[in-house]
């Protein structure tokens, strides 16, 4: 069969681009090779949408004991429902995968379940489960295979006892003791559940902080949250290995330079030290498709090494994130389509789904620093903010850095309840180049946390009016 | 019809000029551009002529006001003989007095409304005489509010877009798309009326406006940074370009606008000035005029910038007063102009400029810009102070042209009609204390130049030539330069090139 285009994934990169195309008129084909035959890739079955079920699960049932008495409510016999609580999760999972489904219908585009190689520039060979194989050809072919779980070495992954997030999303009980190896997004966060629903949680990270792409302060803020609420950290250690005894888990933890070993016992390990390019059995290197030392395929605005042959999302360089590899995949179907399709990497979100939530988009103060940028920073507590203040919810705070000179926000900080919410103003702002001044001369609706964003933006030039 | 006086464009970077005097009163009649007031402004002053002829109805700016480029400055009524034949052709065109009472603002207001204001080709800049007609952005039938772009010209230089001087309604319009008009030619006649030409009369309270709420520009929507910066200096946000996404402005944008505007306002607000000292019986105070104050402080900057440094020399001028001697009479004869010292000058200047370039250069920041066209500057004193107009590509004029050419400026220096361009532009000065009998003095560079020439006093001097004491009419020279720029050989080589060329006049017409 011939298509325009042909996208191997259905991740928010390749099933986003497919849409696009459709919308554009071009005649597509996906190819998603997950067994379940379930699309939207590791976002929708095992990555943002699971986790954030159980988040704001686990959340509310953190809150009914530990918040609610404050506020007046007496929920005395609050119990845990696992089972129900990871069904719910399912089903979000599944609603939104057949949403996927539908929209795949809508705009016309072929899906094809099985495993997607690359044969030779414009044609695909799809291998189903059953063994038969498609071939489709096409002028153009994208890319948009994603990541997958980073190994460690000497800890091999069972998923049971030692699991990935994917494992970690359907752990049949809360363990007593999780140990982490990695504090970034994903072991914070599925930290964070697991800790809400019993489990003692020890963060093992290398470096000397946690989130370490995030802005310093942030970290440090973050950091401190985190341990009031009970997480544990070993910072500067590493996991050098797992030994699997029958009732637990011996898990030796050294300093990162090197040193004496220490065990620390568990009955569940989450390695989460990060995601690396999917791209095995794609047929790259038969079709001259250039990657970096790392995996990561290498690209000019989408274009591989090789004429027709585009890539998006996870598997190319950028944050691994699924809304910037959605915007990947419109901007290259419009590239595709001879529009001028473009992403702004500096205006692209990151979002920590915790309680509170750590939002940032833009430069980090240690960046503008390294690149000896003049910038002026305004920062504003939410323990000063009217909302944040009536609702018990004081922690964090908003920081945002400016250029010194034009004032352009170049950064937004914020570590808060809501936080990935109220990130959306600065985005916007970062994207159409605004000022901080911009932000404080706007006006926010009273009482709402979204002022906290306006009193940091007219600290840059020194007006903050509430602190 | 009543026709507004404004204050016309004065040039780049004038923008507020002070009422010297007015030479009609209210209610008397004027011819089309007779002499109406006078304005005094950074740079020289300038006669404002009547826009039309008629009634001096109003003056609205008094002596001694400051005001800007495009204020009003008075009304011209019509004459009672126009009104008259107007009355005649009522029935042709007149607008129903109906318009007039809807005019909100009272009696005084009520002679605007309905009124026909014209739209002319401003003045764009120097040596810009004509322009192409571009695109008109109304029609006519088309309402507009003041201030907002109607047409599109291009010139050699620049594309502008010409605002609505009032709010109304087109009428007219009277050059159509590619059409090359003049400057001052007549673009389109707006039927004035509403709100917006009323508040058009109050120059102080539409400025007032302007500042709170600048209108946002056709399809450029304004982000509250921006909005607030082009409200603050005033600036159209028509013409600052827009560097955010899809053009927007961005507070850069506006900040770097503001500070192309008017670099002074864009600094904090400088200090209250100490109050005014006593002054004694035997004392009288004058203010001093914007011509005064803006050479002082030209000449304070000048001498705060530049490395300034001055080295000297003498020339026996022998060789140039026989040559003049000889040839005096003759050459009048032939051009009709006195062959004077200062064309030997120039020439003498040009010729040591194209050898030392630097010193016919300026800095830029970090750069360096050197001028490979010569335009010398020639300083001429006058009652109210000293004006520099330029002759410009003096290597390229005869000697006579030159001379032509200084006299009339220095004419016209007096009687203050030089033209503003006339004085923009030089690349190095010639100013001449001899004529006041100054022996020896060391002048300050007009800025951004490099270099400035001292000329003095001829004087019979005993100098040694071939072992003998000889008579000799001498002068010296001073030469400051910028040291910064221009190093201590090139001042000291081209004070000797000049004094060489005077010397043996004979090198220039060798081109030695
Ligand atoms: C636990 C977890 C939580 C996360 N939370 C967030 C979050 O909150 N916000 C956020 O922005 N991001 C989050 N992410 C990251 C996000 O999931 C990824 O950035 C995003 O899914 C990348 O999209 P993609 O389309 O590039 O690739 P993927 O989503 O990885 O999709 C790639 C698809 O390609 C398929 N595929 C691979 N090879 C082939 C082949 N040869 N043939 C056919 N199909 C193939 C795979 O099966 C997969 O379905 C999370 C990730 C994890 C693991």
């Amino acid at each position: 069969m011939t298509y325009d285009v042909i996208i191997i994934g259905a991740g928010p990169g390749g099933y986003n681009a497919a849409i696009r195309a459709g919308q554009l008129g071009l005649k597509a084909a996906i190819v998603e090779k997950r067994e379940n035959k379930k699309l939207g890739g590791t976002c929708l079955n095992v990555g943002c949408i699971p986790s954030k079920a159980l988040l704001h699960a686990s959340e509310l049932y953190e809150a009914a004991s530990a918040r609610l008495p404050a506020l007046g409510i007496r929920a005395e016999k609050v119990s845990l429902d696992l089972k129900q609580m990871l069904k719910q999760k399912d089903e979000a999972v599944e609603a939104l995968t057949k949403g996927v489904e539908f929209l795949m219908k809508k705009n016309k585009v072929d899906t094809f379940f099985g495993s997607g190689e690359i044969v030779e520039a414009g044609k695909v060979r799809v291998a189903g489960a059953d063994g038969k194989t498609t071939d489709l050809t096409a002028k153009h072919i994208i890319i948009a295979t994603g990541s997958e779980v980073a190994p460690l070495r000497g800890v091999e992954i069972d998923e049971e006892r030692i699991v990935s997030s994917t494992g970690a999303l359907s752990l049949s009980a809360a363990p007593k003791h999780l140990v982490v190896v990695g504090g970034g997004v994903i072991g914070l966060e599925l930290g964070s559940v697991w800790r809400r629903l019993g489990a003692k949680v020890t963060v093992v990270e290398f470096l000397d902080r946690i989130l370490p792409t995030m802005d310093g302060e942030v970290s440090k803020q973050f950091l401190r949250i985190l341990k009031k609420q009970g997480m544990a950290f070993r910072l500067s250690s590493k996991v050098a290995g797992v030994e699997k005894l029958k009732t637990k888990l011996k898990v030796a933890v050294e300093p990162a330079e090197g040193g004496e070993a220490e065990t620390i016992d568990a009955d569940v390990v989450l390695v989460a030290i990060g995601r690396r390019p999917h791209t095995a059995g794609l047929g790259l290197d038969r079709v001259g498709v250039k990657t970096d030392e790392r995996g990561f395929i290498l690209t000019d605005h989408f274009r591989t090494s090789v004429e027709g042959i585009w890539a998006i999302g996870d598997c190319i360089h950028g944050p691994m994130l699924a809304h910037k590899a959605e915007d990947d995949g419109v901007a290259c179907i419009e590239l595709i389509a001879g529009k001028a399709g473009h992403v702004n990497y500096d205006a692209v979100p990151n979002v920590v789904y915790t309680w509170p939530e750590v939002a940032s988009v833009g430069k980090t103060e240690e960046e503008l620093k390294e690149a000896g940028v003049a910038y002026k920073v305004g920062r504003f507590a939410f323990s000063a903010n009217s909302r944040a203040k009536t609702n018990h919810e004081t922690d964090g705070f908003v920081k945002i850095l400016a250029d010194a000179e034009t004032d352009r926000v170049l950064g937004c900080h914020i570590v808060g309840v809501d936080a990935g919410e109220l990130i959306a103003e600065a985005v916007s702002v970062i994207e159409f180049g605004g000022a901080s001044e911009d932000i404080a001369r706007t006006c926010h609706a009273h009482p709402t946390r979204s002022e906290a964003v306006r009193q940091a933006a007219m600290g840059v030039e020194g007006w903050t009016m509430q602190a | 019809m009543a026709t507004e006086i404004r204050v016309p464009a004065l040039g780049e970077s004038v923008t507020e000029a002070t009422i010297a005097r007015w030479l009609k009163k209210e209610g008397e009649n004027v011819a089309a551009d007779e002499p109406l007031v006078e304005l005094e402004t950074d740079k020289v002053s300038v006669e404002v002529p009547a826009p039309s002829t008629g009634v001096l109805s109003k003056i609205s700016a008094k002596e001694g006001d400051t005001v800007e480029v495009d204020a009003v400055l008075g009304m011209i009524g019509e004459a009672a003989a126009k009104a008259a034949r107007k009355e005649k052709s009522a029935g042709k065109d007149e607008k129903a007095p109906a318009g007039e009472g809807r005019s909100k603002a009272g009696a005084k207001k009520q002679a605007v409304a309905g009124r026909t204001v014209e739209v002319r080709v401003p003045q764009s800049g120097e040596s810009v005489t004509e322009a192409e007609v571009g695109e008109w952005l109304k029609k006519e039938g088309d309402r507009v509010e003041a201030d907002e772009p109607i047409v599109s010209l291009e010139t050699d230089k620049a594309s502008m877009e010409v605002p609505a001087p009032a709010a109304g309604i087109i009428r007219k319009i009277a050059a159509k798309e590619g059409e090359t008009v003049e400057v001052g030619a007549l673009l389109a006649e707006i039927e004035a009326g509403g709100d917006g030409a009323a508040a058009k009369e109050e120059p102080a309270l539409r400025a007032a406006a302007e500042r709170a709420a600048p209108a946002p520009s056709a399809g450029k929507p304004l982000s509250p940074a921006p909005r607030r910066i082009i409200g603050e200096y005033a600036l159209d946000p028509a013409a600052v370009e827009g560097t955010g996404k899809d053009g927007r402005i961005t507070k850069a944008d506006a900040l770097a606008a503001a500070k192309a505007k008017d670099g002074a306002k864009a600094r904090a607000p400088e200090p209250a000035p100490a109050p005014a000292r006593e002054t004694g019986p035997r004392e009288e105070r004058v203010k001093m005029s914007r011509l005064r104050q803006t050479i002082a402080r030209r000449l304070k900057e000048a001498q705060q910038t530049a490395a300034m440094l001055t080295t000297f020399n003498d020339v026996d001028m022998s060789a140039v007063m026989a040559l003049r001697g000889e040839y005096k009479e003759l050459f009048e004869k032939k051009h009709g102009v006195k062959l004077g010292f200062m064309s030997f000058f120039v020439k003498a200047c040009v010729h040591a400029l194209k050898e030392i370039p630097e010193v016919n250069a300026e800095i830029d920041g970090t750069d360096i810009i050197y001028k490979n066209h010569y335009d010398i500057g020639v300083a001429v004193g006058t009652d109210r102070g000293l004006v520099v107009p330029v002759v410009r590509d003096a290597d390229a004029k005869s000697l006579a042209a030159i001379e032509a050419e200084i006299a009339d400026f220095g004419r016209r220096a007096r009687d203050g009609s030089l033209k503003l361009e006339e004085m923009q532009g030089g690349t190095f000065t010639i100013s001449n204390g001899g004529v006041y009998g100054s022996l020896l003095s060391t002048p300050i560079l007009n800025a951004p130049q490099s270099g400035i020439l001292g000329m003095h006093r001829i004087e019979e001097r005993p100098v040694a030539r071939d072992g003998q004491v000889v008579v000799r009419p001498m002068m010296y020279l001073a030469l400051s330069y910028d040291h910064r720029i221009v190093d201590g050989k090139g001042a000291v080589t081209f004070l000797v090139r000049v004094k060489e060329n005077l010397e043996d006049p004979q090198r220039l017409l060798l081109d030695l």
